[in-house]
């Protein structure tokens, strides 16, 4: 480094705003439940004109896993706050712990989302499935709109574990501190719409029939 | 606006870089707004030249009836790639992603975007989005042929690379919505002591309410396309007629995205505008409040009239009335932005120098196309009108004759600021007259063709348009001459056009007030606004160019 670089370097000013930061993912959070919006709002136009073959179709999802994930996500959710709380109180392990709990709670969801998902396709109900043309064109809508929206979910919540991992690898490097957790929070932020998410996919396709 | 706080001569960011490297990665990983604004210019102007090109050998193809240089295959992949990469890759992030950049934290008197490193990301993402587009040219299968809507069914039909160009354009909307969450945050977070909403330039007003539509409409197009990329791999029936889909749905959620992009892409020309107008009427805005608030109120209005562009789609009555009203509701912002703008100039001391000129061919050119527009909104006129020439013509002189004409104003307006150079003026003046005269051929008789019922999108035609045709080909000849002197004598500037000073122009907003280049970090200190954005009384006291 030269010694203009040098000065120009001594020069820049270390910007940090936690308020700005969290404003950014609240927006960027906003913006996911957009495209999330973009399909309910097809389910809700469908289920308008299929009300009845919507009804049918649902009745063969499996609540009991669906109940079960639910279950999972709120706990996780939980988890990942406690999470926080414990950076804040300056308990670096706990709030280790707390993600690795949060972690391994996600790694359940996609599990069980996995042995749901085999067993519709074990049943020949996927999408262009000869099965699945049979039936009425309600039905079928339901299905797509089901792994879709499901589908979708599922990615978010991999890329939440993938960030996830990254905190606990920042909090063990020192990165994350009890002074500076903006990163952990917005972590934190995320995970909780992936689980209000869910909040709302459960009762649209498990619950009402 | 800042009171004693004008920097002194320092290091322009050209020459300091913002990393420990030097060289072309000191541009490639930089974090500097300005850079990475600049990166964003020879990207996109690159886009741009392509994006003309296409249109041009487009016009060649329709200098005679029937086949001339290409067949019509290759003719509808041109008229899609004209439309995805003008309106993706050029009108969209042009003025937000360039000037946006530049100038937003320097008028705001901040040293920074909020998120510098997400901002290099944007970049990258961006890139990322046009080479997919330009990958989906060349693999098998041909390029996307289904016009820059992507329509279902047929864009679920085709067997052309939809699938990947669609992705490409799902790549560059988030790229455009972190560009907008990076804004909002930059003007509520950064904004310099004494710079409250109300002294806050018109083109930062304008550039904060499009980061909104950014933020808001996005995701929407975002998941309707890759609805329909699900749709070609999986086929799940969403909006495929024989399953059970509704293309209507489609139509809706598109438009709920793409016409609010309109005005994503009109709305920061439209502050590019009231700040030139200002600047040369050394006059302070008449109406700062209304023109700062019409922003907002298109940015609002302009996402329930969707659905004008479906009046022949199948959509009730009722609510073809509805949005036929509502399309005309926001037409009233945009009137009291042209007003105010013709108001400032009452009385005011009026310097006709090359950027007010671009601008009044703006204000031209762009009433034409809003005018038009209402036409289009009536749904009488619309039926007649649907899907033919005059809606091309439309389109193209609002996007085009509105913010492509101030793409270049601003270009020409902070030019001197930006690099450092002045370009050569009387080119310049001259270039403004053809591209006026270039444009109207090229565009005008389109109106006419359309109203006589020349279908858009058509390879061949009868030929009692021959003549018409014939006239806007030669239009294309000129203004795409015109746009390559532009980009000729800028480019000459930049190597030896003499050196230009810190306020060439006599502009009074921040960006006025530190050396041209800027200097790394805008600002030596963080300056405290006591005056208004345009209040002219400062200039006695700042140097600028008589």
């Amino acid at each position: 480094m030269t010694n203009s670089q040098q000065a120009a370097a001594n020069l820049h000013h270390v910007h940090r705003d936690d308020v700005g930061a969290r404003m950014g993912m609240w927006l960027f959070l906003f913006t996911e439940v957009l495209l999330f919006g973009g399909l309910f709002l097809a389910y809700s136009v469908y289920r308008y004109d299929y009300h009845e073959q919507f009804r049918l179709a649902a009745m063969d999802l499996n609540t009991g896993i669906g109940t079960l994930n639910t279950i999972i996500l709120l706990t996780s959710s939980l988890t990942v706050a406690l999470s926080i709380a414990a950076m804040q109180k300056n308990n670096k392990f706990l709030s280790m712990v707390m993600l690795f709990f949060t972690l391994a709670l996600a790694l359940f969801f996609m599990i069980n989302k996995y042995f749901e998902w085999s067993g519709h396709i074990a049943e020949g109900l996927y999408p262009k499935s000869p099965e699945l043309l049979n039936m009425k064109n309600g039905e079928i809508i339901f299905y797509g709109l089901y792994y879709v929206m499901t589908g979708l979910h599922g990615l978010h919540v991999l890329i939440g574990m993938v960030v996830l991992s990254f905190m606990l690898f920042f909090i063990a490097k020192g990165k994350i501190t009890p002074e500076n957790y903006v990163k952990l929070e917005n972590a934190g932020l995320y995970w909780h719409l992936v689980d209000l998410i869910w909040i709302f996919l459960f009762p649209l396709f498990y619950l009402i029939h | 606006m800042a009171n004693g706080t004008i920097a002194i001569a320092e290091k322009s960011f050209y020459e300091v870089s913002t990393n420990e490297h030097s060289g072309i990665l000191s541009w490639l990983l930089t974090t500097d707004h300005k850079r990475i604004g600049i990166m964003y210019l020879v990207t996109i102007a690159f886009f741009f030249l392509v994006g003309a090109t296409i249109g041009l050998l487009m016009r060649l193809e329709l200098l005679t009836p029937g086949r001339t240089i290409m067949g019509a295959q290759t003719y509808n992949t041109l008229f899609t790639l004209h439309g995805v990469i003008m309106i993706f890759l050029f009108i969209i992030p042009g003025l937000p992603a360039i000037f946006g950049n530049f100038f937003l934290p320097i008028q705001i008197g901040a040293r920074d975007v909020a998120f510098p490193r997400l901002n290099l990301l944007s970049y990258y993402i961006y890139v990322t989005g046009a080479i997919l587009v330009l990958v989906s040219l060349f693999l098998p299968g041909g390029p996307i042929d289904t016009g820059w809507t992507f329509y279902i069914p047929y864009s679920v039909r085709t067997g052309t690379n939809v699938s990947l160009a669609l992705f490409a354009a799902f790549i560059l909307g988030l790229s455009s919505i972190l560009t907008g969450i990076n804004f909002v945050t930059t003007v509520h977070r950064l904004r310099a002591p004494g710079m409250s909403w109300f002294k806050m330039p018109l083109f930062v007003w304008a550039t904060y309410a499009t980061a909104w539509i950014q933020i808001i409409a996005t995701p929407v197009v975002g998941i309707t396309i890759l609805l329909v990329v699900i749709e070609r791999t999986f086929g799940v029936g969403i909006f495929d007629p024989a399953l059970g889909g509704d293309p209507i749905l489609y139509q809706h959620m598109f438009w709920i995205y793409s016409h609010p992009a309109v005005y994503i892409m009109i709305l920061p020309a439209m502050g590019v505008v009231s700040e030139i107008i200002t600047t040369f009427c050394r006059r302070t805005i008449f109406g700062y409040v209304p023109i700062a608030m019409s922003s907002l109120a298109i940015a609002f209005v302009g996402y329930l009239v969707w659905a004008h562009h479906m009046f022949v789609s199948g959509m009730s009555d009722t609510a073809a009335w509805i949005f036929s009203l509502l399309t005309f509701i926001v037409a009233l912002p945009s009137g009291v932005k042209i007003f105010n703008w013709v108001a400032t100039m009452y009385k005011g001391s009026i310097d006709p120098q090359v950027p007010f000129l671009w601008v009044m061919n703006f204000i031209f050119l762009f009433s034409i196309g809003g005018l038009s527009g209402l036409v289009l909104g009536s749904l009488a006129t619309d039926v007649h009108l649907t899907d033919t020439y005059f809606v091309v013509a439309h389109f193209h002189y609002v996007m085009f004759g509105g913010t492509g004409t101030i793409f270049f104003g601003a270009m020409h307006y902070w030019f001197p600021k930006m690099f450092g150079k002045m370009y050569n003026k009387k080119f310049a003046t001259i270039s403004v007259i053809t591209f006026f005269i270039g444009f109207n051929m090229l565009y005008f008789p389109k109106f006419i063709m359309g109203y006589m019922g020349m279908p858009r999108r058509y390879y061949d035609y009868l030929p009692k348009f021959a003549h018409l045709q014939e006239i806007s080909t030669i239009g294309s000849w000129i203004l795409v001459g015109t746009i390559f002197f532009i980009t000729g004598y800028l480019l000459y500037a930049l190597k030896k056009g003499p050196k230009a000073s810190s306020n060439p122009w006599g502009g009074v907003t921040l960006e006025w007030h530190i050396p041209s280049p800027p200097p790394m970090e805008n600002f030596k200190e963080i300056p405290t606004i006591t005056h208004e954005p345009y209040d002219f009384s400062q200039l006695k006291e700042m140097e600028y160019d008589k």
